[in-house]
């Protein structure tokens, strides 16, 4: 049996309440299939699984809130009772921290003179089950498969119980700007206390970057057109394909992500900001990642976004849009390991092989955090940055 | 199309992109972008939104010569004629 877990959907969330099954019991449900409706502080989130096989029981029943973690669903896996395949990091990722590991050694010890079937000892280890707190009910007492998916459909529905600490009528009264708030305010003070910042900032030219821009945009229908924000994320995809020490998360040391999934900034018109990932933004074509922009930023404004949506992101930008402010230094999201910062575009005096002009200059910054990286990585970073911009056109 | 269809075509438009302002007590002088708090996402809408119902292609470089109610519905007119 594999638990269905309440997702954390960014460090800011301890809680979620399950608004609606999606799925029936007994259904089959494979990898990205939308199981549950989850309301956060971060509006209606529609639950992507990562797991295939049947939806075997519900532990939880809509209207009820529980914290991050808690076991919504049993899912028996495809096959015959046989594990899946390791999943790829993203799963890794929803899954919180598992509270208090039992200690394999000891475990052992306990194990010792009871009679337990090989398959049901792996499906307790995988689970974390104590097998001395199982009852066998197989030939002479001996523990089996059944016994264990016993207890671990026995310890989940415990599990849910206590968690459901009562129906979460006070959060529609909450104004959703105000739930916004304390989620921002929460991962922010965490990034601030936890997180060693470092920060660099680079002027970048943008004379070619706009023009290539207008020149394209000129040639296409006003819905085809593409904003600024689209060169800023691709560039900085591929600046992180060059230093990738910066696409990562820092979890107990530094760990690399595969996938660069940039989380771009997207302010509330009440207040607050939401961070919706755009995947893998490397490999996307500027009128893929505009495309994106398109269906993601609407249904942010709205919160409605998927939990692969606010659970991906491996790096985040921010764009403080025409006219506003020259830079902006950011606070990084954490677990992530850096946040780069656009400001707004402005017609400044910049000398360039020897001549002052007038030029449409950016500056653009980095904070990073220093336990993952050095001003060095920063900086090449920033510099392979500028350079991808010089070169709009093979974007 | 007359001024007033138009300039309700504007203000209708806004009010769908910034439901919680009141585009109609902008002063005719107010940068629409500042007031309503519009940023470059929404504003594109905008312009989407005109070209569907005003059947009028507005050009990017354009984008700055139309930042206040007056300036955008002389610009408008000037355009229908």
């Amino acid at each position: 049996m594999i638990e269905f877990l309440m997702p954390s959907l960014g460090a800011d969330m301890e809680d979620g309440t399950l608004v609606a099954w999606r799925k029936k019991e007994g259904s089959a449900v494979k990898r990205g299939d939308i199981v549950a409706e989850v309301d956060t502080q971060k509006g209606l989130i529609e639950i992507e699984i990562f797991d295939e096989g049947i939806l075997e029981k519900m532990l939880v029943q809509p209207g009820t809130k529980v914290p991050v973690g808690t076991p919504l669903a049993l899912i028996s896996p495809g096959g015959a009772g046989v594990k899946m395949p390791p999943m790829v990091e993203s799963k890794e990722e929803m899954k919180p921290p598992v509270p208090e590991k039992i200690p394999k050694a000891p475990a052992e010890i306990i194990h010792k003179g009871l009679k337990v079937s090989p398959l049901a000892r792996r499906i307790a280890e995988d689970n974390k089950i104590d097998l001395s707190t199982v009852t066998g009910t197989g030939d002479d007492g001996a523990i089996t498969k059944a016994d264990v998916e016993k207890a671990i459909v026995q310890r989940a529905e415990s599990g849910a119980k206590q968690a459901a600490t009562g129906i979460p009528a006070e959060d529609k009264t909450k104004a959703a700007s105000d739930t916004i708030r304390n989620a921002v305010a929460a991962a922010m003070s965490r990034a601030n206390r936890e997180i060693p910042h470092y920060y660099l900032e680079k002027a970048i030219d943008m004379t070619k970057a706009m023009a290539w821009l207008e020149r394209t945009n000129k040639e296409r229908p006003v819905n085809r057109r593409l904003l600024p924000a689209v060169l800023l994320i691709k560039s900085t995809a591929l600046a992180l394909q060059e230093v990738p020490e910066l696409n990562a998360v820092w979890d107990n040391g530094l760990q690399l992500k595969q996938d660069i999934h940039i989380g771009f900034v997207v302010s509330l018109r009440g207040g607050g900001i939401i961070v919706p990932a755009i995947h893998t933004a490397n490999l996307r074509t500027l009128d893929e990642i505009m495309d994106a922009l398109n269906d993601i930023i609407p249904r942010a404004k709205a919160l409605k976004l998927r939990s692969s949506e606010l659970s991906d992101s491996t790096v985040t930008v921010t764009y403080i849009g025409e006219g506003g402010a020259d830079s902006v230094f950011g606070i990084i999201y954490p677990p992530q390991v850096a946040l780069v910062g656009f400001g707004s575009i402005s017609e400044q005096p910049f000398s360039k092989d020897g001549m002052l002009g007038i030029h449409p200059i950016m500056r653009v910054t980095l904070a990073a955090d220093h336990r993952a990286t050095d001003g060095l990585t920063g900086s090449r970073f920033l510099t392979a940055l500028n350079s991808r911009l010089q070169i709009p056109e093979s974007l | 199309m007359n001024k007033e269809a138009i300039e309700k075509t504007v203000l209708d438009s806004l009010k769908r992109i910034a439901p919680e302002t009141e585009p109609s007590e902008l002063s005719p002088d107010e940068n629409i972008r500042e007031a309503l708090g519009i940023d470059s996402f929404d504003f594109l809408q905008f312009i989407i939104s005109l070209n569907d119902q005003l059947k009028l292609d507005i050009p990017e470089q354009d984008y700055g010569t139309i930042s206040t109610l007056r300036n955008l519905l002389a610009y408008l007119d000037e355009k229908l004629k």
